[in-house]
C-alpha cells in the first residue's frame, strides 16, 4: 500500500530545477519572488503526485495576481511561470498570451463579449497575462464596458481551471483598488506574488547582466560612473526600475557611437567597439542637470 | 439515411474526446479550424453557415470545443462539420473535414428521374428534408 516516491525523481523528471535555476541565474535580486515561486512549483509537485495517487479532490487553483512598480520583472516572470506550470503539466500548452485592456474591451455595445472570448480561446490550454489589469474596470464611469470583460473572466476562471490560467498583473496601490472593488477577482485568485524595488546593487549588476547579453562591457571608471547615475535616476520622478536601466543603457551605446564616430581617423579595435567608457555615461542629462542647479 | 460525408463518415460518430485530438493535431499543424453547420445535408451543397470565426491563432483544442458546444446547443438539430483550412503557399485549401452533429432523424433522399430529349432519362437526388422550408427542416 505504502509504495515508496522518490521526490527527487519526480523533481528531476519535470525538469523544474532547470527552470528555477535559470530563474536564478537571469533574474537578479527579486528573493521573495523566486521563493514565492519555488513554493508554488513544490506545491504543484506535490499535488501531481498526490493526483497520480488518486489523493486530490479539485484542481489547485493557479490563477495568480503579480503587483510590483514598472520594470520590476512581472511580465518576465509570468513567462517563466507559464513554462512551470507547462512543465509540470498544468496547462497543456505552456504558451503566454499577454493582453491589455484594449484586446480585452470593446468599443460598442455587443462588442466586448466576442472579443473577450476570442482571446480566452487563443490563451486556452496556456497562461493568459492581463497587464495593467485595474485598467478594466473604470468606476468613474458606470457604463464602461470593462465590466462585462470583468463578468466573463470571472465565469471563466471558476469554471475552466483546468484549461485556462489567468496572471494579473499591475502596480501594487492600483491593484489594490482594483481588488476591493471587484471582490470575485480577490477570492479567484490563490497566489498574491508581490516584486519589490531593486536595489542600487542590482540594478548595477542587471546593468552588467544587460551589457553582456549585448556583448558590451563597462571599463571600470564607466561602471563608477554608472553606479553614480543609478543613485541619482533613482530620486529621479518616473524611475521603472529595470526598464530605465534598459533605457539609460541604450542611451550610453548612443553616445558611445556618436563618440568613436567623431574621430574616423583614429582606428579602433574590438575591444574599443565593445567598451563603454565613462563620458558615454557622464553626458548624460542626469548629470547636467545636477551642473545646472 | 445517415449521411456520410468527409472524413471518418464512415466511422460510427466521433466521440467528443475523439474530436478534440483530431482538433488538436489540426492545430498543430497550423490549419484554421472552422464550425460550419446546414440543414440542408445535399453532397453538393458547399454553402454550410459559418459559426463565429475562423480559428487559426489558437494552440489548443479546448477554445474549438467551447464554440462547438456554443453550437451545438444554439443548432443541435442541425447538421455541424468541422473543417480544417491549410493556408500554406500552393496548396491554399481545405484538409479536412468532417461531421460532428447530426440531426436525431435523418430522412434521406429521393432519386428523381426526368425524362429528356428522346428516351434519355437524367438523374437527381433531393433531401426528403429540403422539401421544407430554410430553418424548420429537422425537429
Amino acid at each position: 500500500m505504502d509504495e515508496a516516491i522518490d521526490l527527487r525523481q519526480e523533481f528531476e523528471g519535470a525538469g523544474i530545477g532547470e527552470v528555477l535555476e535559470k530563474l536564478d541565474r537571469e533574474l537578479i535580486g527579486l528573493a521573495p519572488v523566486k521563493s514565492r515561486i519555488r513554493e508554488i512549483a513544490s506545491l504543484l509537485l506535490i499535488e501531481r503526485v498526490r493526483s497520480r495517487l488518486a489523493l486530490t479532490g479539485q484542481p489547485p487553483s493557479l490563477h495568480m495576481s503579480f503587483t510590483g512598480n514598472p520594470g520590476t520583472g512581472k511580465t518576465t516572470v509570468a513567462l517563466r511561470m507559464a513554462d512551470i506550470l507547462h512543465r509540470l503539466g498544468f496547462v497543456r500548452r505552456g504558451h503566454l498570451v499577454a493582453v491589455t485592456r484594449d484586446d480585452l474591451v470593446g468599443q460598442y455595445i455587443g462588442h466586448t463579449a466576442p472579443k473577450t472570448k476570442e482571446v480566452i480561446k487563443r490563451a486556452m490550454g496556456g497562461v493568459l497575462f492581463i497587464d495593467e489589469a485595474y485598467y478594466l474596470y473604470r468606476p468613474e464611469n458606470e457604463r464602461d464596458y470593462g465590466q462585462e470583460a470583468i463578468e466573463i473572466l470571472l465565469q471563466i476562471m471558476e469554471n475552466q481551471r483546468d484549461d485556462l490560467v489567468v496572471i494579473l498583473a499591475g502596480y501594487g496601490d492600483r491593484m489594490e483598488t482594483f481588488f476591493t472593488s471587484n471582490p470575485g477577482f480577490r477570492s479567484r485568485i490563490a497566489h498574491h506574488v508581490d516584486f519589490p524595488d531593486y536595489g542600487e546593487a542590482e540594478l548595477l549588476q542587471i546593468a552588467d547582466l544587460m551589457l553582456e547579453q549585448q556583448n558590451y562591457r563597462f571599463n571600470p571608471a564607466a561602471r563608477d560612473a554608472f553606479a553614480r547615475y543609478i543613485a541619482k535616476r533613482r530620486a529621479q520622478p518616473h524611475f521603472s526600475n529595470a526598464r530605465s536601466i534598459r533605457n539609460a543603457l541604450d542611451r550610453a551605446r548612443l553616445r558611445q557611437a556618436n563618440r568613436l564616430v567623431a574621430d574616423l581617423d583614429r582606428k579602433v579595435t574590438a575591444s574599443d567597439i565593445m567598451t563603454i567608457d565613462a563620458p558615454d555615461i557622464l553626458s548624460s542629462r542626469v548629470f547636467a542637470e545636477e551642473k545646472s542647479a | 439515411m445517415r449521411i456520410t460525408q468527409g472524413c471518418f463518415s464512415f466511422l460510427p460518430d466521433l466521440t467528443d474526446e475523439q474530436i478534440r485530438t483530431q482538433v488538436q493535431y489540426c492545430l498543430d499543424r497550423g490549419y484554421g479550424v472552422n464550425i460550419e453547420f446546414t440543414d440542408d445535408p445535399h453532397p453538393r451543397n458547399t454553402y454550410w453557415d459559418l459559426w463565429g470565426l475562423p480559428m487559426f491563432d489558437l494552440k489548443d483544442a479546448a477554445g474549438v470545443m467551447s464554440e462547438l458546444a456554443a453550437c451545438r446547443k444554439a443548432y443541435g438539430d442541425r447538421y455541424i462539420r468541422i473543417s480544417a483550412f491549410d493556408s500554406s503557399h500552393g496548396w491554399e485549401s481545405v484538409t479536412l473535414s468532417f461531421i460532428v452533429n447530426r440531426p436525431a432523424e435523418e430522412p434521406g433522399f429521393a432519386l428523381e428521374r426526368r425524362e429528356s430529349d428522346g428516351r434519355t432519362i437524367r438523374y437527381a437526388t433531393r433531401a426528403y428534408s429540403a422539401d421544407r422550408p430554410e430553418g424548420s427542416r429537422y425537429g
